[in-house]
């Protein structure tokens, strides 16, 4: 009874649903509070990836090839000293050393590229629908820059890494929203019904689980035709993913339907004579629901991780299509990173979502079940 | 009295343990005072968030964190290790030589849970014999021969063998008896013991009190005994404390204290006590004015088995029968118990006649809505339906029976959803009538069960039984969970609800007290068999088999000057 | 004992099967059969096409059977110690994974190896510690453990060991030893080259190894035999040693059955980075090019090595756990 005075006051808490006890739980995880911001935050960028990228992934601009990171410059002096906000960047100029002949760049400080915010770029269609010509930054003109640098080809990298957070997140999404089906599905009816499903699910899931999973999604990716056009092989690539992911999501369902089916609330809910639907939708949801989002959330960044790995040895998604792992393919030679370490940028981008989604997973984990502590 | 002469082995004084909580501290004991004798033991009595077990563990310094002693003494007066001169225990720091010295050694504490006291995956005879390696410097050779000494001491069969086996392969009472062979290996002056029957069946804790009592006569230990059983009490106190809230109420000789208490509380224990002893008179008048009716639910031979593992191909399949061919026979407006220890088949007795589980063979039959009997053993889920609005179900734990994430009036209102009983708005009036005959404000139907206390929940539980306008109601150990001076209240409740709403109980419990108190006619089981069934009191007075004749002698009773008139049987299947 | 070993090692046989199954499952998904492919392979390459050898190798394989009879031509092959052929290299695959999957083992027990040794002693401070400082710092580092790409941290590693020392971090030998006979200098060569790729591979597993710990630890630090033992009046060290981390084990023990999969999977694309001389590298390069009687010869060998690393982490876990041992 100590115990439960300590968790829950009950004053307070009397006529609290669960997902307010959960939230309440879950705010005072500060780490987790971070992640969820975090995640938001490059959600909306994946869903409105045309706006925040300042010029086309794809554009190529062969006299800035593998040109350094620009810094944002956010106010300049006129001639009289006095300062404006005019954010701009300073440009740089490709020299070529006369003996080596390597090339390197160099600031030209007179010459700057002027940024406008919610300027004018490109027309597109926001999130693939509402036709839109404003960018969240754009350059002035014709000009280009270059936040964090540009590859091989002059191919702006900021721009890149931002589409590449749509398919990356996007990958992660769907990828966990079908091994959810797959997994719920098995999972369920093996949890709910048990007998010989429930055994050979089992088995199956013990053997999928006993594999390495890199190279059985190499083995399989391996065999998706090379012809096949960006949008189906993405298809491909995630069912793949999902194809392997899916058992650990069976085993929470299933492990949580078991050892809800014998509470006493779920036997009287039978008792009350509710019927097996409203037995599973009414009575068990309510308690898998918290517990099922948080292993969610903690599957995400696992099918991020496999696909950047995948992309990333060639056998996942393949250009044009962007993600972090077709980017990082091209910091794949220690002579292009030596050159342009910027290249690893995308992989920082992997590491924060990853990194954010684990602690957003661990908290919701933690605040999932706000009764746990109760019976001390 | 001659407290005066004599000279005690410990003195608890004024001490005061706290917790830091969030909202401040919380103390567990506040102002405690209590003196240890040779060869006496004290039982300290209360009720759960009493705080004696959080006094007992002061004692020794091992509260759970964040639990500390503030204030007051213990002194430990010299005793057979030695050591000289009067040591004031609550100064000594929790993880320092001088406490770690005298735990163990001068004094030894047993706990309530044989199982998860022990540590699962260290030998019997390593964890037994641990104190004497730690106290005595004895080496691996001579810790093994202590511990068979110890093993043999504590009537552990075979203690050769025993010494080298794990825990689990222990029975329930062997494992206590490992725990106080445990506690005595450096042979010390005062023995704690926290509730150390309370996990296990009465007969089993007929041989643990016994053994202590053997042990305390030899040795002249002196033993700290927390309970929350009077009955226990009255078997082996020489003196008692009543403890609540922290806070001592009461002390003194046993034989003073049941027979005239000074504080309200003790009467209230000792009264609840003593109730379970006879048949209640609510009860009895009830049935005077209301005789019982026809038969209304009746097993034939029923039979519930378990296959234990599959087998190869169907061979060597081995089976458990849980239910031996049980027939019993319940007529309307009145209770049966079933009265059996731990692995009975009770409860899944109960189980199979509810039809929660399946059958295996026999058949239930049930007068369905008051008409023709009707074989409910081969019937679907689906087909059931009717008869479980009819036949409803309280269970044992006040917290796992009520969904956490509904409300009160959510959890109350379900079996008439699903029933299709009235409209939204009379269902609601239904609710806070039902909540109103269990003794709750109607208020609470906006509030998750978390915000009720155990008693409290089980009104609940109750509530959600008797919406459906139910004829038959299986409480499965309904008040096992809770607190002495609760448990009455609870069953005078379903008295009440009895006469108000003519209902009949099938009773299940391990406690043949409530049993005495509650049911017309009861029903002993062992091992799955039905050993002997007939009315209570006949049975109770004059009981014909020899398990029935065991457990009855087994059961302590409330009044100290009883004390040894029963002779106790022990009870041995012959195969 | 013996007869719980025996019946859990015929309880992989029907893993060893199924892994078996799908390996053969991978070889046969690209379209075409394995030397239609072969034929257009050499072609490309302007050789001629020997009709009669192709059709002796569609025999070999029994390529024109059902899935079926092709699965258990391969399989009973593989039981005689013929892998079948690879195409691009033109040896039979035996020959070409021996030596490859030795280094594959002896990198995957390595990591084990450092995996547990690092995990161990770091979870049970962290458990023993908790929220001090040195809890924060070993979860923050946990956490970026297993949030980074292992293969980013071997780039990194790389980049800075070029970069900044001038020295090559990949590969298992120095080029001195990749083809001298084996010596004791040899070996030593090979420890120093394991550092790095066992670091790296091992990095997320011990991160969430020491969680594991963490958590079984805590779960435990506060169970009834802990107070018995303090009541015994044991020392806090020895009883901490003696009883809870003793439990905590147990789990722990269990965890290898899933971390040794992990391991393997996160040795792929490291070893490839790194140029180790493994199964792993020689196995993207075979299913680039789809040299699928080599590649599903690796994928069927690694699955083999996860059941094995299950089987013992199992067995292991018996020892410690007396309940298992005896049921």
């Amino acid at each position: 009874m100590q115990t439960e005075a300590k968790v829950l006051d009950p004053r307070i808490t009397a006529s609290a649903s669960q997902w307010r006890l959960i939230w309440g739980r879950f705010r005072k995880h500060k780490l987790a509070m971070a992640g969820l911001v975090i995640v938001t935050l490059l959600y909306l960028v994946a869903a409105f990836a045309e706006f925040f990228q300042p010029f086309d992934p794809n554009s190529t601009a062969s006299q800035d090839v593998y040109h350094p990171p620009q810094a944002i410059r956010f106010f300049e002096a006129d001639g009289a000293g006095n300062w404006s906000f005019r954010p701009h960047v300073i440009d740089m100029v490709l020299t070529r050393d006369p003996l080596t002949l390597t090339a390197s760049y160099a600031e030209d400080p007179d010459a700057k590229t002027y940024i406008h915010v919610l300027g004018y770029g490109e027309p597109y269609r926001l999130a693939g629908l509402i036709p839109m010509q404003h960018k969240l930054i754009a350059a002035e003109g014709d000009g280009r820059f270059y936040l964090f640098g540009a590859d091989r080809m002059g191919r702006d990298l900021f721009s890149r890494t931002v589409s590449g957070t749509r398919i990356s997140m996007s990958i992660g999404l769907i990828g966990v929203a079908m091994s959810l089906v797959l997994g719920m599905l098995v999972g369920g009816v093996a949890g709910y019904f048990a007998g010989w499903f429930d055994r050979v699910s089992s088995r199956v899931i013990e053997l999928i689980m006993a594999m390495p999973t890199i190279p059985i999604w190499l083995g399989l990716s391996a065999a998706i035709p090379a012809n096949w056009d960006p949008m189906t092989r993405y298809f491909a690539i995630t069912v793949i993913l999902s194809l392997v992911g899916w058992t650990e999501l069976a085993r929470v369902v299933r492990g949580r339907f078991f050892a809800l089916k014998t509470e006493d609330f779920v036997v009287a809910a039978r008792l009350d004579g509710a019927r097996p639907l409203r037995v599973i939708f009414r009575h068990m949801m309510p308690s898998l629901a918290s517990h099922i989002i948080a292993s969610v959330s903690l599957a995400i960044p696992v099918m991020i991780l496999a696909e950047t790995s995948l992309s990333f040895l060639g056998l996942g998604l393949l250009p044009p299509s962007v993600s972090w792992g077709v980017l990082l393919k091209e910091a794949q030679n220690i002579r292009a990173i030596a050159t342009a370490p910027w290249l690893f940028i995308p992989g920082i981008f992997v590491a924060l979502a990853v990194l954010s989604l684990n602690f957003l997973g661990d908290g919701l984990r933690d605040a999932a079940d706000p009764y746990a502590q109760e019976r001390g | 009295m001659m407290s005066d002469t004599r000279s005690p082995s410990l003195e608890i004084k004024n001490l005061v343990t706290s917790f830091a909580t969030a909202n401040g501290e919380f103390r567990a004991v506040d102002d405690v005072s209590l003196d240890l004798y040779p060869g006496e033991t004290l039982c300290v009595v209360g009720e759960s968030g009493s705080g004696k077990s959080v006094m007992s563990r002061s004692i020794l310094q091992i509260v759970d964190e964040p639990g500390r002693i503030v204030s007051g003494s213990i002194l430990l007066h010299p005793g057979r290790s030695g050591r000289r001169g009067v040591i004031d225990l609550a100064k000594l720091k929790p993880r320092g030589p001088e406490i770690k010295s005298i735990r163990g050694r001068e004094i030894a504490m047993i706990f309530q849970e044989p199982m998860s006291s022990l540590s699962p995956v260290h030998k019997i005879g390593d964890q037994v014999a641990e104190s004497a390696r730690v106290h005595d410097g004895l080496d691996r050779r001579a810790a093994r021969a202590r511990a068979i000494e110890l093993l043999a001491k504590v009537e552990i069969p075979d203690p050769e063998s025993a010494v080298d086996r794990y825990p689990f392969e222990f029975s329930g009472g062997m494992r206590q008896r490992a725990m106080i062979g445990m506690a005595l290996a450096c042979n010390p002056d005062i023995l704690i013991a926290d509730e150390p029957t309370t996990a296990l069946d009465v007969t089993i804790q007929a041989e643990i009190l016994q053994l202590l009592k053997t042990i305390q006569k030899t040795n002249g230990m002196a033993i700290l005994f927390i309970t929350h059983d009077m009955g226990v009490v009255a078997e082996i106190a020489d003196e008692v404390a009543v403890m609540r809230h922290g806070r001592l109420l009461e002390r003194g000789n046993v034989f003073d204290v049941f027979a005239n208490p000074q504080h309200e509380y003790t009467r209230t224990l000792l009264r609840a006590a003593k109730n379970a002893e006879a048949p209640s008179d609510r009860r009895l008048a009830m049935r005077q004015v209301r005789p019982l009716g026809e038969p209304i639910l009746r097993t034939q031979s029923l039979r519930k088995e378990y296959q234990l593992s599959p087998g190869f191909f169907g061979r060597g399949a081995r089976k458990l029968v849980a239910v031996h061919d049980a027939d019993i026979e319940l007529r309307a407006g009145e209770n049966i118990g079933i009265v059996g220890e731990s692995g009975s088949g009770k409860t899944t007795l109960a189980r199979c006649i509810q039809r929660i589980h399946s059958v295996s063979s026999g058949k239930i039959l049930y007068k369905l809505g008051g008409s023709d009997e009707q074989d409910i053993a081969p019937l679907s889920d689906s087909q059931l339906r009717e008869v479980w609005r009819e036949m409803r179900i309280v269970f044992q734990d006040p917290f796992g029976s009520l969904n956490p994430r509904m409300t009160v009036g959510q959890i109350i209102a379900e079996p008439l959803v699903n029933n299709g009983l009235g409209t939204s708005r009379s269902r609601r009036d239904r609710v806070a009538e039902l909540l109103d005959l269990v003794g709750l404000p109607s208020s609470s139907m906006e509030r998750y069960p978390h915000a009720f206390s155990g008693g409290q929940r089980q009104r609940i539980s109750i509530a959600r039984a008797i919406a459906p306008e139910p004829r038959l109601i299986i409480a499965d150990e309904a008040t096992s969970a809770l607190d002495v001076s609760i448990r009455t209240q609870i069953m005078d409740l379903l008295l009440d609800l009895q006469e108000k709403l003519d209902l009949s109980y099938l009773f299940i419990s391990h406690d043949v007290g409530l049993v005495r108190y509650f049911c017309d006619r009861m029903v002993v089981m062992y091992r799955g068999k039905i050993v002997e069934q007939g009315e209570t009191e006949t049975i109770c007075n004059d009981p014909q088999h020899a398990y029935t004749q065991s457990l009855l002698s087994a059961v302590p009773i409330a009044d100290p000057r009883l004390r040894n008139t029963k002779t106790r049987t022990r009870y041995r299947e012959t195969a | 004992m013996l007869a719980y070993i025996l019946r859990r090692t015929l309880w992989s046989i029907p893993f060893l099967i199924g892994a078996s199954f799908l390996a053969f499952v991978i070889i046969q998904a690209p379209p075409g059969d394995y030397l239609t492919t072969y034929a257009a392979k050499l072609e490309a390459a302007g050789q001629s096409v020997d009709t009669a050898r192709l059709n002796s190798l569609r025999d070999r394989f029994g390529l024109d059977e059902p899935f079926i009879a092709q699965y258990w031509k391969w399989i009973t092959n593989i039981l005689r110690g013929d892998f079948g052929m690879s195409f691009e290299w033109q040896q039979p695959v035996a020959d070409l994974v021996g030596e490859r999957m030795l280094f594959s083992i002896i990198l995957a027990l390595s990591t084990i190896l450092f995996t547990w040794a690092v995990a161990l002693p770091v979870g049970v401070y962290s458990a023993i510690r908790k929220y001090t400082a040195g809890d924060y710092v070993v979860t923050v580092i946990g956490f970026i453990g297993l949030a980074t790409p292992n293969f980013l941290v071997a780039l990194t590693l790389m980049y800075f060991g070029v970069v900044y020392l001038g020295a090559d971090v990949t590969g298992l030998f120095s080029p001195q030893y990749a083809t001298a006979p084996w010596s004791w200098a040899k070996l030593l060569d090979l420890l120093s080259h394991l550092v790095i790729p066992v670091v790296i591979i091992g990095m997320s597993s011990t991160a969430s190894l020491i969680r594991i710990m963490r958590a079984n630890l805590l779960d435990e630090l506060y169970k009834p035999y802990v107070t018995t033992a303090r009541a015994k009046g044991l020392g806090e060290l020895k009883l901490l040693l003696k009883y809870p981390v003793r439990l905590a084990l147990n789990p722990f023990v269990s965890t290898i059955g899933w971390a040794f999969p992990q391991i393997i999977s996160g040795s792929t694309i490291v070893a490839f980075v790194l140029s180790l001389p493994t199964a792993d590298p020689l196995m993207l390069q075979a299913l680039m090019s789809q040299d699928m009687y080599l590649a599903g010869a690796f994928i069927l060998l690694l699955c083999i090595l996860s059941i094995v690393g299950m089987l013992v982490s199992d067995i292991l876990l018996a020892v410690v756990d007396p309940r298992i041992r005896y049921n």
